[in-house]
């Protein structure tokens, strides 16, 4: 287990004063001077040597990404933008960050601007987080006030903080979405490239990094890049904050280390699985866009990016969402398969009409009503969306319901036996088949 | 996606209180020059607050006009963004998440209530205090199931808790936000299994569980 004094996110559960004097009593806001007086440089090389890799989902390095970043301003500014649309379903780790440590991820959004060249930064939370918004813009606001951040700060770098709101779009999380947002507009991604790094935010260089991967920068310098790096497996590092969900006796968020296996990270944490590890029937490790694993899969399952997507799963945003033997499975997915539905932006066919049949047919298997051969069918239809969108909401739709039927066929299939069995009795009304 | 119009009845104008004007011209200054179309959705979002909680027609004019926009621009971002609410909701407006985590533990038990309580979704009770919604993950997965009552969590519910509080909220008694168990926000139930050793005054609190109810209303602050 993470010892205590590895923890980087020591009021996590609200326990302690999330203001600034509390803030620095944890060791925020320490040696922050000394990080910029070495150079940009030295900053981005510390993350790149930390091993962090972003905790958005995708688990790009995020020293990587800074040095895309152009070196020199060609006239147009830099923008840092923080992505606070949290809103994969089971994971809810950077509303604990923004409510009761805001002040760790404004000063790794200091670092990071300087990092990168920028002198403003924004901050997007989804609209849904309205008391989460205000304890954070209160942080800010005494950030400002005690001068750590703005014009002539303390630091030596200006560097202006906004916090901009959503309203509700799941899209708005897709990077370019978000920056689409930002701007004003409909949340719907652009074609990639350019790359935000290029043509951003106004059309200018942005680099967007999730609050999580911003927050524990300064940890990272202040306690250094070997330490980090030495936690956790090769390329899977550092610590990270875990969404437990679902089927078990006390869920929570934790943070934990990195490579730590399901099995002690659930009976830890989160007082094991409902009626004991026996009544475990699946997990889906990393948030609702990964694939689930079955149970026989999860004894010595660990939780790293690497290993999980070894399994054709992935780590996401390490929500861990737990079902027991109880759950009917099909119905699990389907919902899933519901949300991508509703929060598909409507920009690429393949995932606007896509996410709706896949959504009506899984409906209908819960219930049995479907012939086998269409399971095979339901496949080939998820392998041809993933890949042929825009963002990535696509694959993300895609992947639960390729894991569904990878690991659970035979239920699909058994569910559709029982159905033609005896059928249920008139009166039952036949679902639309067309597009709604 | 899904299909969203504007309301049928529409009152005749918007105009946003002198406050809120002064509020609207201090976030228009966040973005550059020439970019105040970003401040659309803050802006909208308080014509929301500002309109009962659902936003008018005449208000997406109002800041078209107000951030030099085509109309259409901002008509697209009010039916794009599905927190823009455009029909009339309860005074309590219960946001109810139905994914799959909040699933997991009982939604459809409080979708349930809510149908018995309250009536179809979309639908307002006849004293205008309440209606609600099913939604998609509102992103407080490890206090499943939830709603959001206008700008409040309310977590780790039960049916009967949650017939209280919509009854509590009918009525107009104070309420409670964050979890409904005695339970400290994301903490594990019953106490915390890390940093137990932080700061003496702290670990005290950390092995109880009734210091949540002992700071009422942090939950959502």
């Amino acid at each position: 287990m993470l010892k205590d004094q590895d923890r980087i996110f020591r009021n996590l559960y609200g326990f302690e004063d999330p203001g600034l004097k509390g803030a620095k009593k944890r060791g925020a806001w320490d040696g922050t001077r000394k990080f910029l007086a070495n150079g940009r440089d030295w900053v981005v090389n510390e993350v790149k040597a930390s091993g962090l890799r972003g905790r958005g989902g995708a688990g790009f390095p995020t020293g990587l990404k800074w040095s895309f970043m152009p070196k020199a301003s060609d006239g147009r500014p830099h923008y840092l933008v923080v992505n606070a649309d949290e809103s994969e379903p089971g994971t809810c780790k950077d509303r604990e960050i923004m409510r009761h440590d805001p002040h760790l991820l404004i000063e790794g959004s200091l670092i990071a601007g300087f990092a990168m060249g920028s002198n403003t930064g924004y901050i997007y939370i989804r609209g849904e987080f309205i008391r989460e918004r205000e304890a954070l813009q209160a942080a800010i606001d005494e950030a400002y006030d005690a001068k750590l951040i703005g014009k002539n700060n303390k630091h030596g770098w200006d560097f202006d903080l906004y916090l901009h709101h959503g309203a509700g779009a799941y899209i708005c999380g897709e990077e370019t979405a978000l920056l689409e947002s930002l701007e004003g507009k409909k949340g719907q991604p652009r074609l990639k490239p350019p790359f935000p790094a290029m043509a951003g935010l106004y059309g200018a260089p942005t680099t967007v990094n999730n609050v999580e991967s911003i927050a524990v920068v300064p940890d990272i310098l202040r306690r250094g890049a070997s330490w980090f790096s030495g936690l956790g497996r090769p390329n899977n590092v550092g610590t990270k904050l875990f969404c437990i969900s679902g089927h078990v006796n006390r869920p929570c968020n934790v943070e934990e280390e990195m490579g730590i296996t399901l099995r002690e990270l659930l009976e830890r944490h989160a007082g094991g699985v409902r009626g004991g590890w026996g009544n475990l029937l699946a997990v889906i490790p990393g948030g609702s866009s990964v694939r689930c694993l079955p149970a026989d899969l999860c004894p010595n399952l660990i939780m790293d990016f690497d290993s999980l997507s070894a399994l054709k799963s992935g780590l996401g945003t390490a929500a861990v969402i737990v079902m027991d033997k109880s759950t009917d499975i099909i119905r699990a997915i389907a919902r899933l398969s519901y949300f991508y539905k509703h929060e598909s932006c409507g920009q690429c066919t393949p995932c606007r009409e896509g996410t709706g049949w896949m959504y009506r047919v899984l409906d209908r298997m819960a219930r049995g009503q479907a012939h086998k051969r269409e399971i095979d069918m339901l496949l080939e239809v998820s392998y041809q969306i993933e890949g042929h969108t825009i963002c990535a909401l696509g694959d993300a739709a895609a992947w639960p319901v390729q894991g569904l039927i990878t690991h659970f066929r035979h239920v699909i299939e058994e569910r559709i036996d029982q159905y033609s069995a005896s059928p249920e009795p008139e009166g039952e009304v036949r679902e639309p088949v067309a597009a709604e | 996606m899904s299909v969203r119009r504007l309301d049928p009845i529409q009152p005749e104008s918007f105009k946003f209180s002198a406050a809120n004007m002064r509020w609207a011209k201090a976030q228009v200054k966040k973005y550059p020059k020439g970019k105040q179309a970003s401040a659309v959705i803050p802006l909208l979002w308080r014509a929301q607050e500002q309109h009962d909680g659902w936003l008018p027609e005449p208000a997406l004019r109002v800041v078209a006009e107000m951030l030099d926009m085509a109309p259409i621009r901002v008509y697209e971002v009010a039916t794009f963004y599905t927190m823009f609410n455009l029909s009339p909701v309860g005074k309590n407006f219960v946001q109810l998440c139905g994914t799959t985590p909040c699933w997991l533990r009982g939604a459809d038990d409080l979708k349930a209530v809510c149908r018995r309580v309250i009536g179809e979704q979309n639908q307002v009770t006849e004293d205008g205090m309440l209606s609600w919604l099913e939604v998609e993950c509102l992103g407080a997965c490890t206090n499943a199931p939830m709603v959001q009552i206008n700008k409040d969590y309310f977590e780790d519910l039960t049916a009967e808790n949650f017939e209280e509080l919509l009854t509590d909220l009918r009525e107009g008694r104070d309420v409670k936000p964050g979890p409904q168990n005695g339970r400290q926000f994301s903490c594990p139930e019953g106490g915390a299994t890390t940093l137990l050793n932080a700061t003496a005054s702290s670990s005290a609190k950390r092995s109880t569980k009734s210091t949540a109810k002992a700071k009422p209303g942090r939950g959502g602050k």
